[in-house]
C-alpha cells in the first residue's frame, strides 16, 4: 500500500503542482529543523560581532560610510540617466522597464543534496517569495527560486546543471544562454558558433529573453579559451560574477513587469528602489 | 530474545538526530559522502523493534525526508518503505548474523536506495552524475556498526533503568 502510495505521489508531483499545499504543510513539521542546523552558524557569527573591538569596528562604519557616499552619487548620475533614456524609448515609442524590488535573504548553512547546486534561504511564501524568482548579490546573479515554503526557499545556483540562463555579451549584444555545468565556478556557453565575435573577459549580462530575469545584470565573465576550427561550435567557459560559495546574504527581487505608458511620469505607481534607498539614508 | 519496547518517542528522537545528521553542512569532500542517515537508523529500528517500526513509519519518515532535502515528493517514501519491507521479512535471520554479515545487507540495502534513487533522477530529466553520488553507499556501510552500537546503547539504557 505504501509503495502504490509513493508511486501515485511521484507521478502527480511530476505532473502536476498539486501537491504543493501538502508539501508546504509538511514542511513546517521539518524546517525547524533546518534553522536548528543553522544555529551554530549564526551563534558563531553573533559571537564574533560581540567580541570585535572597538577600533575595528569604528574602521569599518567609516569604511561603510565612504563605499554609501560613493554609491549614492553613483545613483545621482543612474537617476538622471534612468530618466534620459525612458524618454529616449518614449521617443522611439518603446516600453520601459520598471524597477525592482527586493528583499534581502539570508542563506541557511545546510546541505540537502551535495551533487545538487540548490541552497536554502530563511525567506518563504510568508514574505511573499514564489518559484522563478530572480535571486541576486551584490556581485550579479545567482539563480532563481527553485521552490519556495512557507520558511524557507529553495535556489537554484546558475551553475546547477539542470539550470539555463539567456545571456548577452555585454560589448556588443550577441544573444547566447548559458547552462550551469555542476561546478560552483563555471558557466557553459555551448551554443555559440565559430566564428561568434567573443573574446576573453567579455562580460555576459542578462538580456531579459524568458522573463525570468530582468536584463541588465551581470552574470559571468568569459574565461580564456581555444577555437577548434574543425568543429561547428566552440566551447566557452565563463567564470560566474556573483560569489556563490561566499556570500551569506542574497537579494530576491521582484521584476515589475508592467511598463511606463508613454505619458505619465514613471515615479507614479510604486516605490522604486533608486528612491527608496535615497529616502532611506538621509540623515 | 526478550524484547524491550522503547517508547515511540525515543524512535523519533534518534530518527530526528539522523536527519539532522543528513542536512549538516559538513566541508568540502565530507558533503559528497554524508550517507544516508535517516535509512540507517530506520533500519535499525526495523530490525530491532519490527513491532513498533514498521512500513508506515518509514513512509511516513520518507516523506518527511523528501520535502527536507527538495526531493520530488514519494522518493524516499517509495524507497525506505521498501526497503523497510525486506528487513521486517528478513528482521529475525538478520539479527543472528555478526556485524560484518549484516554490513553486506546493509551495503545492498543502501546500493539499492541509491539506484532507485539514480533511476527516478534520470526519468524526471536525464543528466550526468559525478561519480561520487555513489560514495554514501559506501561510507553508510563503514558507519552502520556505529548506528548499531549507539541505537543499542539508546535502546537498552532504559531496561538497566
Amino acid at each position: 500500500m505504501a509503495i502504490i502510495a509513493s508511486v501515485a505521489l511521484l507521478i502527480t508531483e511530476h505532473t502536476s503542482h498539486k501537491l504543493d499545499s501538502l508539501r508546504a504543510a509538511l514542511s513546517i513539521v521539518v524546517d525547524p529543523l533546518k534553522y536548528l542546523i543553522d544555529l551554530p552558524t549564526v551563534l558563531i557569527e553573533q559571537a564574533d560581532d560581540a567580541v570585535s573591538t572597538y577600533s575595528t569596528l569604528k574602521k569599518e562604519n567609516t569604511q561603510l560610510r565612504e563605499e554609501q557616499f560613493i554609491d549614492k552619487t553613483r545613483l545621482l548620475k543612474f537617476d538622471s540617466l534612468e530618466k534620459e533614456n525612458i524618454r529616449l524609448r518614449a521617443l522611439l515609442e518603446n516600453s520601459f522597464k520598471l524597477g525592482e524590488q527586493l528583499l534581502i535573504a539570508e542563506l541557511l548553512s545546510i546541505n540537502t543534496a551535495p551533487y545538487e547546486n540548490i541552497v536554502v534561504v530563511n525567506k518563504g511564501t510568508r514574505f511573499g517569495v514564489h518559484p522563478q524568482q530572480p535571486v541576486l548579490d551584490a556581485n550579479g546573479v545567482v539563480g532563481q527560486v527553485f521552490r519556495a515554503l512557507p520558511f524557507t526557499s529553495e535556489i537554484m545556483l546558475i551553475t546547477d546543471p539542470n539550470h539555463a540562463i539567456p545571456v548577452q555579451v555585454n560589448r556588443n549584444g550577441l544573444l547566447t544562454i548559458a547552462i550551469g555545468s555542476g561546478q560552483l565556478n563555471r558557466l557553459n556557453l555551448p551554443f555559440l558558433p565559430n566564428n561568434a565575435d567573443i573574446r576573453p573577459g567579455d562580460l555576459l549580462i542578462t538580456s531579459g529573453l524568458g522573463g525570468t530575469f530582468p536584463s541588465g545584470y551581470p552574470v559571468a565573465v568569459v574565461d580564456d579559451f581555444t577555437p577548434i576550427t574543425n568543429k561547428p561550435f566552440v566551447n566557452i567557459t565563463a567564470t560566474p560574477k556573483a560569489m556563490l560559495d561566499r556570500n551569506r546574504e542574497l537579494l530576491i527581487v521582484w521584476s515589475d513587469s508592467s511598463s511606463v505608458s508613454l505619458t505619465t511620469q514613471p515615479s507614479a505607481p510604486n516605490e522604486k528602489t533608486p528612491e527608496g534607498v535615497g529616502a532611506g539614508t538621509t540623515p | 530474545m526478550i524484547d524491550s519496547q522503547p517508547d515511540f518517542g525515543r524512535i523519533i528522537l534518534t530518527i530526528i538526530v539522523a536527519m539532522c545528521l543528513r542536512i549538516v553542512p559538513w566541508p568540502g569532500f565530507l558533503a559528497s559522502i554524508n550517507p544516508d542517515w535517516v535509512l540507517l537508523v530506520l533500519i535499525y529500528w526495523a530490525l530491532a523493534v519490527p513491532e513498533t517500526a514498521g512500513i508506515f513509519n518509514a513512509w511516513t519518515f520518507g516523506l518527511l525526508t523528501d520535502v527536507l532535502t527538495g526531493r520530488v515528493f514519494g522518493q524516499y517514501a517509495l524507497s525506505y518503505s521498501l526497503i523497510i519491507y525486506c528487513c521486517l521479512i528478513l528482521h529475525k535471520r538478520l539479527r543472528q548474523f555478526p556485524l560484518p554479515q549484516q554490513g553486506l545487507f546493509i551495503f545492498c540495502c543502501l546500493l539499492f536506495s541509491q539506484v532507485l534513487l539514480f533511476w527516478l533522477k534520470n526519468i524526471q530529466h536525464p543528466d550526468q552524475l559525478h561519480a561520487s553520488f555513489w560514495l554514501p553507499v559506501f561510507t553508510g556501510t563503514l558507519c552502520w556498526p556505529l548506528v548499531y552500537t549507539a541505537l543499542r546503547r539508546v535502546r537498552l539504557s532504559r531496561r538497566a533503568k
